[in-house]
């Protein structure tokens, strides 16, 4: 659009001083031009058809100009846009364009400037419709063979968004003389497409449709869904046209529906609803009796029928069919599926090839699944690997492991108010977050959590205690809103397999995230000192103390660390999920399951926790796509019936480490 | 001579005396029977609370004597709470089809059309559920207020109890129930009218008197349950019935090797705890004129859990007394009405601060006075418990400890 209007600038421009130049009436120019031939002498042999252009007879003339060489595209263009002009005098052939009262002509066969002339001299040339179609269908030949690659994909683009089947023959032409690979076999796909829509031979467009096999392109779907398209109808007799499944009533219509398929196709007449029935009736109440019946006995559906029929009897109502009456109408005929598409062959292809076609897309959305199964899975990793820690291994249930995953959040946050960069604001704000939440879990289990450890119940009300007033202080700083954390730019967008199959990049970070984590905590419980004196002190406090190891100081340590780590988890939480003082909430019971069901105490329980939770959430999503809600529901029943058959969780915990 | 059921359970009297004199004034003071010093809003916020109050003693038994922390016996109220909120609006509903109807008379059909219209257009529906079958009957929605969460308390308690699912699993496991279940209340797929819940439950459809009354009427009710509650429930805890289900909340092994089935027992428990919370529900909702699923979030059962913690487990009066003081003071907080306190650097609104008050309250609570406020009639009855502190005197949980073996 903003093209044209430069070009459209840039003619008026250049007509103006072409105006003020040419003050003299032109006379000259006809009698000097050379003698006419190509395209010239065509429209010279055929002014009058091409000012009064007709459909029936103007194709012949039409093929001869696309034929005729240079010059023959600019002038079909014309042509097709109103832009021709015919003058009056000679029968001259111009381009022509509105300047002020006159036009400014322009030669159709070299495009030079041929002068003005008063809007008097010149008749405009008006095709309708139906030609300029014809026409339109000879410049696609010349678009598509177009020098500049751009314009011929552009052509391309047009034709896929709205294809004829004038474009087929042209298209197939300028197969052949295609240079570039990539728009050639862009060229031959688009043919096969157009061959399935409106090729003439049904084998032809059978091989096109099998060319395709198993193909996932929209494309493909988008032409061979129409073929198979049906419409449902009634017949008196057998089902005629090319039939896709007969119908009988009672097992694959209702009867009703089926009755409205003979009132659609009037062979029956509409019947006379329940509604209206009553509204008759209640219009007919004479000295609160109703066709002989008292107005009381109307609430019983069979008096009212008796009623309306004594009604109708008398010629009050119209005459209403009985069901038994409907019933024989209905059964009197047949009903059927019709498919649009008369060639039963090329039906019976499509809904084959569409039947691959579907089986090939459900395998690529499985394999989407699986991937959004693994993300959603990493994330509650994410969220449960400080539990894993706090929970898992210290065996102190904290509520408040919720909030600390919010103060990660709101960490990044407010780091990004500060940071503008978005890289490296995220890469501040990870350490800040853990170091901010390592703190807050050492106070807390400081002040709290060490004088609980022996009543594991009063642990869970007191953080939760804790837990509620986090959250309300989180509203009274950062209002109830949600807060923006906004990734970084590299982080947008998605990894596109192919039209099924994506996977966003934060995700990958997510996932990337977790494995990292994973590392460390093996890392540091299983090759650190302070792994080594954890498992040590929760295996047996008093035994540990006899050793030299502080268990004040290791559970201090500990507990930081599992909080820091949700922080760590709450700054990649937000960066897709929206900051809000509640966002903890949403985790803290996934988290326990995640921890439960996996097995506490070992951290690749914790993972096949995850896993299993996210991959069922994923699984039951898909089944019944519209509801998330019910996806947890029944992920929460899966969890608490599985609890019954495993209560140690999948990975379970034997001998002394089991602690009990 | 054995001593009678009063003696061994002072605190019945007391509680029952206590109950009946707050009813009176109520009553006395309120628009429907006295000078109106109580405005009906106020009858109806101490009616629910009564409910709460029912509630937490079904909690106090459930944890306080037998150790189970539930995080679901909020489910169990609210499902009470939809029973009976049925029936309420499915008769309501009905008065007003039949009200607008006309003179000519509907069939069955069209009224239950009509009224699934009316109640399920929120959501895009108009078809009653089949679960609204028997909506139009109050014996059988009574029946399914006991019923249908005594069933799922039955059904949930014995999977759980068997597997051996105990402590905080437990309170996990029961939180997720309750979580499922206001996710499954909260689709419009439930029936139930999804997000939306049930509304306009204070009028009771057939009676003719207005709110003031009816009000006071359902503060009589309420009262009436929990004194029948209390009774109930002194009498369970107090016999041989109770020491068992407290040894069970000890040490559950050891009372398992007594001999005791302590699956049953806790099954029991569960299961009679959940109907009693769900009769309070049925009780609150008709007050309260509203329910939908977010009055049932694993919030709201943890809320309980911090009432009694507060009013002082192990004790039914203490239960009372701790649901009755923090719904009182949390909707005098929540309510606006106290003044807000200028630091001169920042003024504390008590709406706002109020949550954080409420936690940190608690967290001191379960710290310092785990016998919350019931602690204090034990000051004013001069009982001194033994003291446990100082070192233990042997390698296990639960040995003497020093200031123990000290009296």
């Amino acid at each position: 659009m903003h093209k044209l209007f430069i070009w459209l600038a840039i003619a008026v421009m250049l007509a103006c001083p072409v105006r003020a130049q040419d003050t003299s009436p032109q006379s000259g120019s006809v009698t000097s031009a050379p003698a006419p031939t190509g395209l010239g002498a065509i429209l010279a042999d055929n002014a009058q058809k091409i000012a009064r252009p007709s459909r029936m007879t103007i194709g012949p003339v039409i093929d001869e100009i696309a034929a005729s060489g240079p010059g023959a595209s600019r002038f079909l263009q014309a042509w097709a846009d109103k832009r021709v002009g015919l003058r009056e005098s000679d029968d001259a052939v111009f381009i022509i364009k509105r300047v002020g009262q006159d036009y400014a002509l322009s030669d159709p066969v070299t495009g030079e400037d041929a002068g003005t002339a008063p809007r008097s001299e010149i008749k405009e040339v008006k095709p309708n419709s139906g030609v300029r179609a014809l026409i339109g269908a000879a410049l696609v030949k010349f678009l598509l063979s177009d020098p500049d690659p751009s314009k011929r994909r552009e052509a391309l683009q047009a034709i896929e968004r709205d294809g004829e089947a004038s474009h087929l023959a042209p298209l197939r032409a300028s197969i052949p003389d295609e240079t570039d690979p990539k728009i050639k076999a862009e060229k031959q796909r688009l043919e096969r497409l157009l061959t399935i829509r409106f090729g003439k031979e049904s084998a032809e467009r059978i091989a096109a449709i099998e060319s395709f096999g198993s193909d996932t392109g929209l494309d493909l779907r988008g032409t061979l869904n129409p073929l198979v398209a049906t419409r449902r109808s009634a017949f008196a007799g057998a089902p005629e046209g090319n039939v896709a499944d007969e119908l009988k009533p009672g097992r694959d219509i209702s009867d009703a529906e089926a009755y409205a398929l003979l009132v659609e196709a009037k062979m029956a007449p509409a019947r006379i609803s329940a509604s209206e029935v009553q509204r008759a009736l209640a219009a007919h109440v004479v000295n609160g009796q109703v066709g002989g019946l008292p107005l009381s006995e109307m609430s019983d559906p069979k008096a009212r029928e008796q009623a309306y029929a004594a009604l109708a009897k008398a010629g009050e109502v119209p005459q209403r069919l009985t069901d038994a009456e409907a019933q024989k109408l209905v059964e009197a005929h047949s009903y059927a599926d019709i498919y649009a598409e008369p060639d039963p062959d090329v039906t019976a292809a499509a809904e084959a090839g569409l039947t691959r076609v579907s089986r090939q897309v459900s395998l690529m959305q499985g394999a989407d699944l699986g991937l959004d199964a693994l993300s959603l899975a990493s994330i509650y990793f994410l969220a449960a690997i400080g539990l894993a820690i706090t929970f898992g291994v210290m065996r102190v249930i904290n509520m408040a492991h919720g909030e600390f995953i919010t103060m990660g959040a709101y960490t990044g946050y407010v780091v990004q108010l500060f940071v503008p960069d978005k890289t490296l604001s995220v890469l501040v704000a990870l350490p800040l977050a853990f170091a901010i939440t390592f703190g807050a879990g050492v106070a807390m289990e400081r002040l709290v959590i060490r004088y609980l450890y022996k009543r594991p119940l009063e642990t869970l009300l007191a953080s939760f205690g804790i837990s509620i007033a986090l959250q309300q202080l989180f509203k009274n700083i950062f209002g109830t809103q949600a807060r923006p954390l906004t990734s970084p730019p590299w982080l947008e967008g998605a990894l596109q397999f192919n039209d099924i199959v994506s996977i966003s990049y934060i995700r990958i970070a997510i996932f990337v995230l977790a494995l990292v984590f994973l590392a460390l905590y093996l890392w540091v419980m299983r090759r650190t000192r302070l792994g080594l004196e954890v498992r040590a002190v929760t295996q047996n406090p008093s035994m540990a103390a006899s050793m030299g190891i502080n268990p004040d100081r290791i559970n201090m340590l500990a507990f930081g660390f599992g909080s820091g780590i949700a922080g760590i988890a709450g700054v990649a939480i937000g960066l897709f999920a929206k900051v809000t003082s509640e966002m903890g909430q949403d985790y803290i019971v996934q988290s326990f399951m995640t921890v439960v069901v996996g097995g506490v105490g070992s951290i690749f329980g914790t993972l096949a926790g995850a896993t299993l939770i996210g991959g069922l959430q994923k699984s039951i999503e898909w089944l019944n796509p519209s509801n998330t809600l019910a996806a947890q529901t029944y992920m929460i029943l899966f969890i608490i019936i599985f609890i019954q058959f495993r209560p140690r969780g999948i990975i379970a915990l034997k001998g002394r480490a089991a602690g009990d | 001579m054995k001593p009678g059921f009063l003696s061994k359970n002072p605190s019945v009297l007391w509680f029952l005396a206590i109950l009946a004199c707050f009813t009176l004034v109520i009553t006395l003071l309120s628009h429907a029977y006295g000078p109106g010093v109580i405005s009906t809003s106020m009858v109806k916020t101490l009616g629910k609370t009564l409910c709460l109050c029912l509630i937490a003693i079904a909690m106090d038994l459930v944890w306080g004597y037998t150790g189970i922390l539930s995080l679901g016996h909020f489910a169990f109220f609210g499902l009470g709470g939809y029973m009976i909120g049925m029936w309420l609006m499915y008769e309501r509903t009905r008065d007003i089809v039949l009200a607008s109807a006309g003179d000519f008379p509907m069939t069955q059909q069209e009224v239950r059309d009509a009224i699934g219209t009316q109640i399920f257009g929120v959501v895009g529906g108009s078809d009653l559920p089949a679960i609204w079958t028997f909506a139009g009957s109050l014996p059988m929605q009574l029946l399914f207020v006991v019923l249908v969460p005594g069933l799922l308390a039955l059904i949930f308690g014995w999977l759980a109890f068997r597997s051996r699912v105990t402590g905080v699993y437990l309170s996990i496991l029961t939180q997720a129930m309750t979580l499922a279940l206001s996710l499954y209340l909260f689709q419009n797929e439930s029936g139930l009218r999804g997000n939306n819940g049930l509304s306009g439950l204070q009028n009771i459809p057939g009676l003719a008197a207005d709110q003031d009354h009816s009000s006071v009427w359902f503060l009589w009710a309420s009262a009436f349950a929990l004194a029948l509650g209390y009774v109930l429930s002194a009498a369970i805890v107090s016999g041989k019935f109770g020491s068992v289900i407290r040894g069970i909340r000890d040490d559950e092994a050891r009372v398992r090797f007594l001999g005791y089935p302590v699956e049953g027992y806790k099954l029991f428990v569960f299961t009679l705890t959940a109907v009693i919370a769900a009769i309070a529900g049925a009780l609150y909702y008709p007050q309260a004129g509203i329910i939908n699923p977010g009055e049932m979030a694993p919030i709201a059962s943890i809320y309980l859990a911090v009432w009694v913690a507060i009013g002082g487990r192990g004790r039914l009066y203490g239960a009372v007394m701790g649901a009755f003081f923090v719904s009182i003071v949390s909707s005098w907080f929540t309510g606006g009405r106290v003044p807000d306190l200028p630091l001169g650097f920042y003024t504390v609104k008590w709406v706002d601060w109020w949550q954080v008050l409420l936690g940190l309250s608690f967290v001191l609570v379960t710290l310092l006075a785990p016998k919350g406020l019931s602690g204090l009639v034990d000051l004013l009855a001069h009982i001194r418990s033994p003291r446990r502190g100082g070192t233990p005197m042997g390698p296990d949980q639960g040995s003497l400890q020093q200031e123990e073996a000290r009296e």
